[in-house]
């Protein structure tokens, strides 16, 4: 070995995209993540079990809850530094990125946008605190990729609702404050702010699962739930509203998948280096140098990608199929990269004392979930040909 | 209560540290600036005890132009305002003359409470704040544990060998802490923001009225005569255990002076 090995970022210079701001931001998180999630992240995974209130309440000290919206103790960032705190939480883990994209993304962003004023000023400090913790209810089981054929229902019950029906996959689930909600009504599909003590509110755990381990994930039930006439989010009726909050959570991924990719880029590089076969490192080899040099190029390029999305969202002319680009090429190069640094690190690469194949794992469902591949596929081949083949 | 906190740059703890071979002085280009570690415990109780008591946090530096970035920090952790004393004259200065430059900068100012770090991880020295207070003629409290300010009164518990003493003086006083005495914050995003506003005061050795020749690596009494790389790693020596395994770990450890 002659020269010091440079970082894959190095070689795109991506630190000269970033204000002294915006790195400031990012070395806060890298900061908050080196000390408190990398330590016991794996711990959490094999235990598939989150601290997820303590956490909420850190993240909400820092700023993290909702930090891209204005007003109402959020932090009121613009979307590229809130992109990199995104990309270092989940280069943490993609599950506590997903606790903080609900939080801020899904639930606060659904009250910022279509709350009415008393709604926002009764909600969004306590979350923006990390007192409070919410969750989103959209899916269901039998409605992924085609939400508006979602069963859940509310009916007017003199001024109350009565919220009936089922959610599937919902982070935070059982351990939320409130959850947002949406159902169809009589005048289409509405959200509904549900405090999650209300009697025939339940939540279920859902077991099992060989992904996001360190997240809380959901069934929330809906037996005659009455709701007040109030807890109606009176800023939008039909689809418009949860899609525009996942776009929202989306921006988020674009930057998150490059996180978790990195940190497992970062793992084999440094394994690779150390690891001697036949009396020289496995880096000194030809095919590894090979899986490293387009490892890193892909991740250049998602990671340049993610920042010019940003901008645009920041310059507001971000449009969802480009949102969709961003997600699609980013889950993909994230999960291509976890696959080959898991293959580097041979038997170690299947350990949770490497952060490579809990990142792996993590991202089979970072793929599926906020639009599977296949929805954002179809998105830009409607962009491009004017023709939606999924409806 | 008026509080000043020093803080220093100081090469990121984990880069390997490199002389340069024209001044033997630190390179400090080769690896990135951070705030040295026992400095942030300082800030975080500067900011503790004004929390407490009400008044304001001054953050002071003392280096290059990128020290601005260290002011910044301590500043969108939630100090008010900055003293950045920069100068090139000021290169090289060791611990007197840094201690000269920073109580310079400090006189005057009727500050209640100047608190430091006790020691930086590039120097080592744990001296300038005992420095400082002597130059600037107040009392010292130093390797502070725990701090309590109960009006005009300090009073510290100073880490010992044997445990700690407790060692009250009344202000205007130095304190230095050491990292068992709290745990620092992360600057809030909102403070990041913040901090951009926040006043900072840029000044050289001529807004001090301190002559170049008192400062500097021409002035300090301590100079690098030479330094050579460290030598590589020794192999290991294995005891083998008949018997005697105790004895001959125990003659080991006297031989390289551990008892």
């Amino acid at each position: 070995m002659s020269k010091s090995p440079q970082h894959p970022f190095a070689l795109y210079n991506i630190d000269s995209l970033l204000s002294e701001e915006e790195k400031a931001i990012r070395d806060v998180v890298r900061t908050f993540v080196d000390s408190t999630i990398r330590p016991n992240v794996a711990e959490w995974f094999e235990k598939g079990h989150l601290p997820a209130r303590d956490l909420a309440k850190e993240c909400g000290a820092l700023g993290l809850m909702g930090m891209h919206l204005e007003g109402y103790g959020c932090a009121g960032m613009s979307a590229v530094p809130y992109g990199l705190a995104d990309l270092e939480l989940e280069a943490g883990d993609s599950g506590i990125r997903s606790m903080v994209s609900v939080q801020g993304s899904l639930a606060m962003y659904a009250i910022h946008a279509f709350g009415s004023e008393e709604q926002k000023n009764a909600w969004l400090p306590g979350m923006a605190a990390g007192d409070l913790i919410g969750c989103f209810g959209l899916t269901e089981a039998d409605y992924g990729s085609n939400p508006s054929g979602m069963r859940s229902s509310a009916k007017r019950d003199g001024d109350d609702w009565l919220l009936n029906g089922s959610k599937m996959w919902i982070t935070n689930g059982t351990i939320a404050d409130l959850a947002i909600v949406w159902a169809q009504t009589d005048d289409g599909i509405r959200g509904f702010i549900v405090p999650t003590d209300l009697p025939g509110f339940t939540a279920n755990d859902v077991k099992h699962k060989m992904s996001l381990r360190a997240s809380v994930t959901a069934e929330l039930v809906f037996d005659n739930v009455r709701l007040p006439a109030d807890a109606v989010l009176p800023g939008v009726v039909g689809l418009r509203g949860p899609l525009s909050c996942l776009n929202e959570a989306r921006f988020g991924i674009i930057f998150g998948t490059v996180g978790a990719g990195r940190d497992c880029l970062e793992t084999a590089i440094d394994y690779a280096i150390d690891r001697e076969q036949f009396g020289k490192p496995i880096a000194a080899y030809q095919l590894t140098q090979r899986k490293l040099a387009d490892m890193s190029v892909d991740l250049g390029n998602a990671m340049l990608l993610a920042i010019h999305l940003g901008r645009l969202k920041e310059a507001g002319t971000l449009r969802p199929e480009q949102v969709s680009v961003g997600k699609m090429n980013n889950a993909r190069i994230a999960l291509e990269i976890a696959r080959e640094t898991r293959g580097i690190l041979g038997g170690n690469g299947i350990t949770l004392e490497y952060p490579i194949i809990r990142h792996m794992n993590n991202l089979e469902s970072v793929y599926t979930y906020e639009g599977t591949n296949e929805m954002h596929t179809l998105v830009i081949g409607e962009a491009l040909t004017g023709i939606a083949a999924f409806r | 209560m008026k509080v000043a906190v020093c803080v220093k740059q100081v090469p990121d703890t984990w880069a390997e540290k490199r002389l340069r071979a024209e001044d033997s002085l630190l390179d400090r280009e080769s690896a990135d600036g951070v705030m040295n570690e026992l400095d942030e415990y300082a800030v975080e109780q500067a900011l503790q005890i004004v929390e407490a008591a009400g008044g304001e946090v001054v953050v002071v530096s003392m280096g290059p132009e990128r020290a601005a970035e260290t002011v910044r920090k301590a500043l969108s952790m939630g100090a008010d305002s900055g003293i950045h004393v920069v100068d090139d004259a000021l290169r090289g200065s060791d611990a007197i003359a840094t201690a000269t430059a920073l109580a310079a900068a400090l006189k005057g100012r009727d500050f209640d409470l100047i608190v430091f770090g006790s020691e930086s991880t590039d120097a080592r020295m744990s001296v300038v704040p005992a420095m400082v207070a002597e130059i600037l003629g107040i009392a010292q409290l130093t390797f502070a544990q725990k701090v309590l300010v109960d009006g005009s009164a300090v009073t510290i518990e100073r880490v010992t060998d044997y445990g700690f003493d407790t060692v009250t003086a009344s202000t205007p006083a130095v304190i230095s802490v050491v990292e068992k005495i709290n745990e620092p914050r992360y600057p809030s995003f909102k403070g990041i923001m913040a901090a951009k506003k926040k006043p900072v005061e840029t000044i050289g050795l001529a807004e001090l009225s301190l002559d170049p020749g008192v400062v500097g690596s021409r002035a300090s009494w301590s100079v690098v005569a030479d330094f050579s790389a460290r030598p590589a790693k020794a192999a290991g020596v294995v005891v083998s255990d008949a018997g005697d395994g105790g004895v001959k770990i125990a003659d080991f450890l006297a031989e390289q002076k551990f008892i």
